[in-house]
């Protein structure tokens, strides 16, 4: 273990009694970057989302106070959105699981003998960051426009009706958050396969388990940190994500996601106590999620 | 769960000490309570909804030689190296050297990145933006913008007599027309070779999930309206937006349009996601122009929305001299023409037209560059909204592109 390393046999086991000047002096600084760039715009953010209309007030125009009355509306108005959010999100989690572990096993585990291969395809996960989010996306959604040779194609074999169409569906938006966050769950999941001891494996099969019990029983709960980190990784930023639903990308007026939401108040209406409502909604939401979530599949530690 | 037993390593051990006393007691709840007051002080700091309107900055264009100007792409004559040729001349004849920046992608978002700034007053980085008509509405009812001096602009009486009196600037006080155009139908010709004539036909059902509407709100909603036989420059209320609006929320609601676009609806009509749209004239000519002349634009028989984009003197700028110096220069019909000439749009400038002639004759023929009187009587002007009517009607619309 990597403290260890520090560590002698013979060191007497004394806790430090006094907290040292020094330590706290080199704190300072990240504490005065939590408090300027996290806390004040929270604590900025929360005021915003009580702010009050002004009577006489201008578009845009909102005066501090307690309305806490902009959490029901926004709920009320927008509880469709919130909704999907959640929904989409955990589908391309699921999603993404489904194809990275998969990935994930062969690169980390089935590919150990031939660390050119296992390289090689690492780079073959990371090369998409190596263009912009932004442009895949568009691309996709050419890729994927009515008359293209994807869509023209299924629908010439009958597999998709002749009015039928991708992008602005559901489906699109679906597909695009998994294959935008595909790489953060290949990635954790490979770390931690990667260090899987095969004499486990071995271990279960003397044992007469079958693989799939193998798996079930050896595998998956040792590569558990690795499959928490990618669905939070995944999860956390995909329920949050603007892009792929945005109508001007994936989306459509129908798959509008909170983001889309908060954007349009934000900018358009300026109505940014609907706006911060939200995002501390969001926020919020997405804290008890992760939270029961990481309960309760045991690995508190990661957090 | 069972509680473990600490481990033998020492290092680890006090880690773990020291993490479990640092888990949340009485002191530390106070402790985060003291730095959570903190941090309330310093967003108290960025300032709420005051309604003071800011002072103009004081002008020091005599001394400082410079100007930034904040404009929207492909809005001004480029040449192959980059460089905007109006421009340079305008440089070596006045000696103000222009920081031209293409600085504005929509109203909206430049307006949310500025906004804090112009109600305290100061400087934004840009002493001369071109923004929108009820964008610009907006910035002089809140008081955003400095008064301009007309005796440095002599050119602004070239300004056609249409403009001259906007209803949310009277005699062009606060603000003076860059580019114009108007907002109507195109269709793609293969896919739609007999044309469309209204916005009604948008709504018919061999082009169901294939028509495609603005998300600027005037401009589709100003068609919508046109159509309903609505008067938008006039006295309108509730009752005929209203209308408007459960046309357009059943349209999109059945699938009928796919989709609610700004800049990004030419993707979707070169990809043909989009057959039939309402779209702004200049970018029709422009990807004609790119990608064969599939597209055809027309002003429908209702009438089409006409809308400007205007420059203005942001309140905390120190160079309005200057400024005024580029509007007067860029009022100068064969400087008006030259622009007209690359970016499409219809120039403001009288007399353009026949400056035009010599550079092209034909471009001066287009209808949608150099509009005749009959052309310009097809294009109405969205009436301005007050500050309560453009949360409203924005509000209701968003609803639509929201989807809820």
């Amino acid at each position: 273990m990597a403290f260890a390393a520090f560590a002698t046999t013979e060191a007497q086991p004394q806790a430090p009694r006094r907290r040292s000047r020094i330590a706290l002096f080199l704190l300072l600084p990240g504490i005065a970057y939590l408090i300027l760039f996290f806390l004040a715009p929270l604590v900025s953010l929360l005021l915003t989302s009580l702010q009050q209309p002004n009577e006489f007030g201008d578009i845009g125009v909102y005066d501090y106070g307690f309305n806490w009355q902009n959490y029901v509306d926004v709920v009320s108005v927008y509880w469709e959105h919130i909704v999907r959010s959640f929904g989409y999100a955990l589908v391309a989690t699921v999603l993404a699981l489904a194809f990275s572990y998969p990935l994930a096993y062969f690169i980390g585990v089935t590919a150990r003998r031939w660390p050119l291969l296992q390289g090689l395809m690492l780079v073959l996960v990371i090369a998409p960051f190596f263009i912009s989010f932004l442009l895949r996306t568009l691309a996709w959604k050419q890729i994927l426009s009515d008359e293209s040779f994807i869509i023209t194609s299924l629908k010439a074999l009958s597999l998709l009706a002749p009015d039928a169409h991708f992008t602005g569906t559901p489906f699109a938006v679906i597909f695009g958050l998994t294959y935008n966050f595909i790489p953060f769950m290949t990635l954790p999941l490979y770390t931690t396969l990667e260090r899987l001891d095969l004499r486990y494996l071995e271990a279960g099969s003397d044992l007469y388990a079958s693989p799939f019990t193998v798996f079930r029983k050896v595998t998956v709960p040792l590569s558990m940190p690795g499959i928490v980190a990618g669905t939070l990784l995944t999860f956390i930023p995909a329920a949050g994500d603007y892009i792929n639903a945005s109508r001007d990308f994936l989306g459509g007026p129908d798959t509008q996601m909170m983001g889309n939401v908060i954007e349009a108040n934000f900018l358009v209406t300026l109505n940014y106590p609907a706006a911060a409502a939200l995002s501390i909604i969001l926020m919020a939401a997405i804290l008890v999620i992760v939270g029961v979530y990481v309960k309760r599949s045991g690995t508190e530690d990661l957090l | 769960m069972t509680v473990r037993p600490l481990p033998q390593d020492p290092i680890v051990r006090s880690l773990i000490v020291q993490a479990r006393k640092a888990q949340l007691n009485r002191r530390t709840l106070l402790a985060g309570g003291g730095a959570g007051l903190g941090a309330l002080a310093l967003a108290a700091c960025s300032g709420g909804g005051g309604q003071a309107k800011p002072t103009a900055a004081a002008d020091a264009s005599k001394t400082d030689a410079t100007l930034n100007w904040a404009n929207w792409a492909a809005y001004i004559d480029e040449d192959d190296a980059g460089d905007y040729p109006t421009l340079v001349r305008f440089t070596e004849e006045t000696g103000i050297s222009v920081n031209y920046e293409v600085a504005v992608d929509d109203n909206n978002t430049y307006y949310g990145k500025v906004k804090d700034q112009l109600a305290l007053g100061q400087d934004i980085g840009a002493d001369l933006v071109c923004l929108t008509d009820w964008m610009v509405s907006r910035w002089i009812r809140l008081g955003y913008t400095q008064e301009l001096n007309h005796d440095n602009i002599p050119n602004l009486a070239n300004l056609v007599p249409s403009l001259r009196d906007p209803d949310f600037d009277p005699g062009r006080a606060h603000s003076v027309p860059w580019q114009g155009g108007f907002a109507g139908l195109a269709w793609n010709k293969e896919a739609i070779p007999g044309g469309l004539a209204s916005v009604s036909d948008l709504w018919d059902p061999s082009l169901k999930g294939r028509v495609g509407v603005l998300s600027e709100m005037r401009d589709t909603m100003g068609c919508i309206m046109l159509e309903n036989g609505v008067d938008i420059a006039g006295d309108w209320g509730d009752e005929e937006y209203g209308a408007a609006i459960d046309l357009l929320r059943e349209q999109v609601e059945s699938g009928q349009v796919r989709n609610i676009k700004g800049n990004s609806y030419l993707e979707d009509l070169k990809s043909e996601d989009t057959l039939a749209a309402i779209v702004w004239s200049g970018d029709i000519t422009v990807i004609n122009a790119e990608a064969g002349d599939k597209w055809e634009f027309a002003i429908p028989s209702a009438g089409g929305t006409l809308w400007n984009d205007n420059f203005l003197v942001p309140i905390g700028s120190p160079r309005k001299t200057n400024a005024e110096t580029l509007i007067d220069y860029y009022y100068r019909p064969e400087v008006a023409a030259e622009v007209a000439a690359w970016v499409n749009f219809i120039t403001p400038v009288a007399g353009a037209k026949e400056a035009a002639m010599e550079i092209d004759p034909e471009l001066a023929e287009n209808q949608l560059i150099f509009p005749n009187e009959e052309t310009l009587s097809t294009a109405h002007i969205f009436r301005s909204l007050t500050g309560a009517e453009e949360q409203k009607y924005q509000a209701e619309f968003q609803s639509i592109l929201l989807g809820s």
